[in-house]
């Protein structure tokens, strides 16, 4: 399975992420931001970091980049993408996601090891996890405060579009604890964590967020 | 030759921890009396040619689709008068 990995000017974990679709056995094909081009992959992560340098809002530049006509057409026809931290950001400024993210509500930049509740275990990016299962992962964000009004809310709650939550204390201001959602078809992921730094027991905390590229993987397997 | 405004605002409803930081700031040095503080940006465009209802309606366009998130915050568009310009005259 290839999954491209898109590099922006400011981007930072790229390379991770490559790493962890390499770990969670595919291949990854980087992507670059200024090419109209997706090189015929299954999925597409974007990944954590600083694109365009945060300039306006962050994810807000990204948003236009030659590479994200074309992400965001082919999520609309089905592609899984994962967008973390960053990638999120970006994903909510494409309107792929709703909501928006704002700065964290103490205003410090957090970084910590932080466990999440699985909510949907149905997206393709989280079939390898159960429904309500606790994993540990990086959190590390200035501007992860997850906000929508509250009748988008109340349907991501009732539409189960929740992906992700923190436990044990809010950690940035999210609304309702909010650490990822998925779109209706549960194609596109956005998540603020970083599974992509929990792959490996060497470093990091252990080896959580492997699941979310394993499950991408045989859910392409699977179709 | 005209200069637009757009000010772009986080809604109501949405924390605006900059904004805290500088109310939690204003009494630290001194300053009383200022119950609340809301963070904003101020864009200044300067267009080619007049600023004509066409040309106006393009720039709500570009604060809807760029210069603002809708999401979270509202804008506003206005021209700057030729007092208020600091380039006229």
């Amino acid at each position: 399975m290839r999954i491209g990995v898109v590099t922006f000017p400011g981007s930072l974990d790229d390379v991770d992420a490559q790493r962890a679709v390499r770990i969670a056995g595919g291949e990854p094909v980087a992507l670059w931001h200024g090419d109209h081009d997706l090189r015929g992959v299954d999925a597409v992560v974007l990944p954590g970091g600083f694109s365009y340098g945060d300039y306006l809002r962050c994810g807000a530049i990204a948003r236009f980049a030659p590479v994200m006509t074309e992400v965001v057409a082919a999520a609309k026809g089905g592609l899984p993408v994962l967008g973390i931290c960053n990638g999120f950001q970006i994903l909510c400024e494409s309107h792929l996601l709703p909501g928006a993210l704002i700065r964290n509500d103490h205003r410090k930049f957090g970084c910590l090891d932080q466990v999440v509740r699985i909510e949907n275990p149905g997206t393709a990016w989280t079939t390898a996890y159960d429904a309500g299962q606790e994993i540990t992962i990086v959190l590390k964000n200035g501007e992860g405060s997850f906000v929508a009004d509250e009748h988008t809310l109340d349907m991501l709650e009732g539409e189960g579009r929740v992906v992700a939550r923190y436990v044990g204390g809010n950690p940035n201001g999210s609304q309702r604890a909010i650490a990822g959602v998925t779109n209706e078809p549960g194609n596109v992921v956005g998540l603020m964590p970083h599974p992509e730094h929990a792959v490996e027991d060497l470093c990091g905390p252990g080896t959580d967020g492997l699941g979310f590229f394993s499950s991408v993987i045989s859910a392409l397997q699977r179709s | 030759m005209a200069r637009v405004v757009v000010d772009v605002m986080p809604k109501p409803e949405i924390l605006d921890p900059q904004g805290k930081a500088v109310l939690g700031a204003l009494p630290r040095l001194g300053f009383q009396g200022v119950s609340e503080v809301r963070q904003g940006k101020r864009f200044e465009l300067e267009l080619d040619g007049d600023a004509t209802e066409a040309r106006l309606a393009q720039v709500h366009e570009m604060a809807a689709t760029l210069l603002s998130n809708p999401v979270i915050e509202d804008y506003d568009v206005r021209v700057l008068s030729t007092e208020e310009d600091p380039s006229v005259g």
